[in-house]
């Protein structure tokens, strides 16, 4: 089998000269054939088990699948269920935040480490080295130092500020913001390193005609180089937004969705219904929200980022 | 190929002829000290009267970490020897789709329907009139511990009750202790829950809230009564830090919190700590209010496996379970009540004595898991979790979230 289409692969490439002309699905047939695996997989994989995973959001499927469809229902559930509710304004806040935080702390310690400082490689490891630890690691060292009988409270307590309080992970009202702190803290040194590979890509000689002209460096920066590093950020846009999705670990690292309810995310809510509750149709509901939710803001972006340079 | 399908044939018949020993891998969630130390009981027992090895399969966490590792394994293809779960609803599922392993004719050969007591613990392993699943023990819920230390310190007497005991807060906390010590994590806060409604309320209202699903009556101003007495319950756990429900009997232990609510497990712990039942602790089944237990425990499932020697050490371990000995020693030191009416529990403490009487009496009833489903379940641990970590959530709102709930259970 596999000899028979490498012959004919190599036929493909070299027709001889009074063959008719090759078709373009006989092109490059070595490639395609190598490619058929990743294909089947994409397409069976993920497009198939999307496909399969939204169709079930539309039965009563309980601890195992059964294609009995009650219609809307388990989306009208979901949306009644505070637990969501409160979940979705979690990930809304955190991927805010994180996206711009991100974006901004990388890009700033990228460009104070470009300004030919001493010791360059050494903060570079130091920023970067949190990207080294997962998120469970990294879930339980910012719980600790959170944590107003051990962690940062006590310290400064200890220094003499006796009323210092801060203990984000205790008050249901910020303790998401304890789980962007860990989050950002993981993921900023990533940015940063990418910030940087863009900036030492900037040519010399823009800097030195900006001088030239006695624009500020600041301004420089804003109006000048971040306009040229589109692609950086475009790329470091993906990672961040990606890495919001998903988030999951750190929460169940860091404070298990408490207190109470307030750390809840949507992946921790369809893991919970899906093997804990046993409910597969409510976890499939709850996925393809979270599905829904990522469509809308991925393809309006493709469109524009990739439609347009097809026309153009 | 004629050769090599016969010489197959061979090696299976032989394999199938003589019971060769086989490792059977047991997964369970027993991880504190008095229930590791049960458990290895069984694995003593099971080593000692058959050839066969038993492999722990201990999954750390709770019940609720465990459940879905054990059937995402058995949905996937990848089952273990055997597995434990509660009696009830929680593997229902798995066995209607054919993954669980049909035990009737070990149930008719050991005469269970004679030996298992009460009988109503055969009943939740039977579908259809198989039955699938070996009761293994009787746990109840609805045990008020007290710590004697504690109320000595706080220069009270033990309480005798529910009520009693929400008087002696203020004492308690005048002493700098914490009243009631309850773990964070949702299964205990729940299982407050349920025992304050059985506890406090008359039989008919439990059942018809939980089996019959009477959203009315979850509504209703007897089921407001519990929602008052766990917005008190709040208040007096509130310096109640701990995670795990270990750490919570740990309090009562070192005297640092004056009660808990917890199940007959707890008492495996006290026994750990070399602590004495009337004298060191007290306890007081339908939290001293009624004379109730619910009988709910812990059961092995066997999921359906092609492996002969498997198959054969499964019923091997059916049967270790289910004999006195085995039924005694594990429950000694799990605190938990035997299956059987019929073994000799001279080495019983005051409260397993308490407990046998009220399952003598035939009060006992039938426990929350095995009238509702997991959804249902995960969905008021939600509810009482959220209660619980916010002091402003008034507890009308919480019972209005409770009703609904039960209107959409099955």
């Amino acid at each position: 089998m596999r000899a028979e289409a490498a012959a004919t692969g190599r036929g493909a490439t070299s027709p001889p000269p009074s063959a008719a002309p090759p078709r373009r699905l006989l092109r490059n047939l070595t490639a395609k054939i190598a490619a058929i695996p990743m294909v089947l997989t994409a397409l069976v994989v993920f497009l198939g088990g999307t496909v399969w995973t939204v169709v079930y959001s539309f039965t009563s499927s309980r601890m195992l699948p059964r294609a009995e469809f009650v219609g809307l229902e388990q989306y009208d559930r979901l949306w009644s269920t505070r637990r969501w509710v409160i979940s979705i304004e979690n990930l809304a806040i955190y991927g805010l935040c994180s996206l711009v935080f991100s974006l901004v702390i990388g890009f700033v310690l990228a460009a104070l480490l470009d300004q030919k400082i001493r010791y360059e490689n050494a903060f570079r490891t130091i920023l970067l080295y949190p990207f080294a630890l997962s998120f469970i690691v990294t879930g339980l060292v910012w719980q600790w130092i959170l944590d107003p009988e051990f962690g940062l409270q006590s310290i400064i307590r200890g220094l003499g500020f006796e009323n210092f309080t801060f203990d984000p992970l205790y008050n249901p009202d910020i303790a998401i913001f304890g789980i962007l702190i860990a989050g950002l803290w993981q993921g900023t040194g990533l940015i940063m390193i990418l910030m940087l590979a863009g900036l030492r890509g900037i040519d010399g000689e823009i800097w030195k005609a900006s001088r030239v002209d006695g624009i500020p460096a600041w301004k420089t920066y804003l109006f000048i180089i971040v306009p040229m590093m589109r692609p950086v950020f475009i790329t470091a846009l993906v990672l961040i937004t990606s890495g919001i999705v998903k988030l999951y670990d750190l929460v169940v690292a860091q404070t298990g969705g408490g207190p109470g309810i307030a750390t809840e995310v949507p992946a921790k809510y369809v893991y919970d219904y899906m093997f804990g509750g046993q409910n597969l149709g409510q976890g499939f509901a709850a996925s393809t929200m979270m599905l829904l939710a990522v469509a809308i803001v991925v393809i309006p972006w493709a469109m524009l980022e990739f439609g347009g340079k097809r026309r153009g | 190929m004629n050769t090599i399908r016969g010489a197959l044939a061979l090696t299976v018949s032989l394999a199938a002829f003589p019971a060769a020993a086989a490792d059977l891998e047991v997964t369970h969630w027993w991880t504190s000290g008095g229930e590791a130390a049960a458990v290895a009981e069984f694995a003593r027992l099971f080593e000692e009267r058959t050839e066969h090895e038993w492999v722990d399969g201990a999954i750390a966490g709770s019940g609720n970490t465990a459940r879905p590792i054990m059937i995402s394994r058995i949905t996937g293809g990848d089952p273990m020897g055997a597995t434990q779960f509660n009696h009830g609803r929680q593997a229902e599922e798995l066995v209607e789709a054919g993954l669980m392993r049909d035990l009737t004719d070990l149930a008719e050969a050991g005469k269970w329907r004679e030996v298992v007591n009460p009988p109503s613990l055969l009943d939740s392993c039977t579908l259809d009139g198989h039955v699938y699943c070996v009761p293994v023990n009787i746990h109840s819920w609805q045990w008020l511990w007290l710590s004697d230390k504690a109320f000595a310190e706080a220069g009270i007497p033990v309480p005798t009750n529910w009520e009693e005991f929400v008087a002696a807060a203020p004492a308690l906390e005048a002493a700098g202790k914490v009243p009631l010590a309850l773990g964070q994590q949702a299964w205990q806060q729940a299982g407050l829950f349920a025992t304050l409604v059985i506890s406090l309320l008359p039989d008919d209202i439990y059942l018809s809230v939980y089996r019959d699903k009477d959203a009315e009556i979850a509504a209703g101003a007897d089921m407001a009564q519990i929602f008052a007495a766990l917005d008190t319950a709040r208040g007096l756990a509130a310096k109640s830090t701990v995670q795990e429900w270990n750490q919570a009997t740990n309090m009562l232990i070192t005297g640092a919190a004056g009660g808990q609510v917890m199940g007959d497990w707890a008492q495996g712990e006290f026994a750990m700590a070399g602590q004495v039942a009337g004298q060191d602790y007290h306890c007081l089944p339908g939290l001293g209010d009624k004379p109730v237990l619910t009988t709910g425990g812990d059961a092995f499932y066997f999921p359906l496996v092609r492996d002969d020697d498997v198959a054969d050490a499964q019923a091997d371990l059916a049967e270790v379970i289910l004999s006195p000995e085995a039924q005694v020693a594990f429950n000694l030191k799990k605190g938990s009540l035997p299956v059987r009416g019929d073994v000799d529990l001279d080495a019983a403490n005051d409260c397993m004595r308490k407990g046998l009487e009220i399952l003598a009496a035939g009060t006992a009833m039938p426990d929350i898991n095995q009238l509702i489903d997991s959804d249902t379940r995960t969905r008021i641990e939600d509810l009482l979790v959220e209660f619980f970590a916010d002091p402003s959530y008034a507890p009308e709102e919480a019972q209005e979230r409770f009703a609904g709930i039960i209107g959409d259970a099955r």
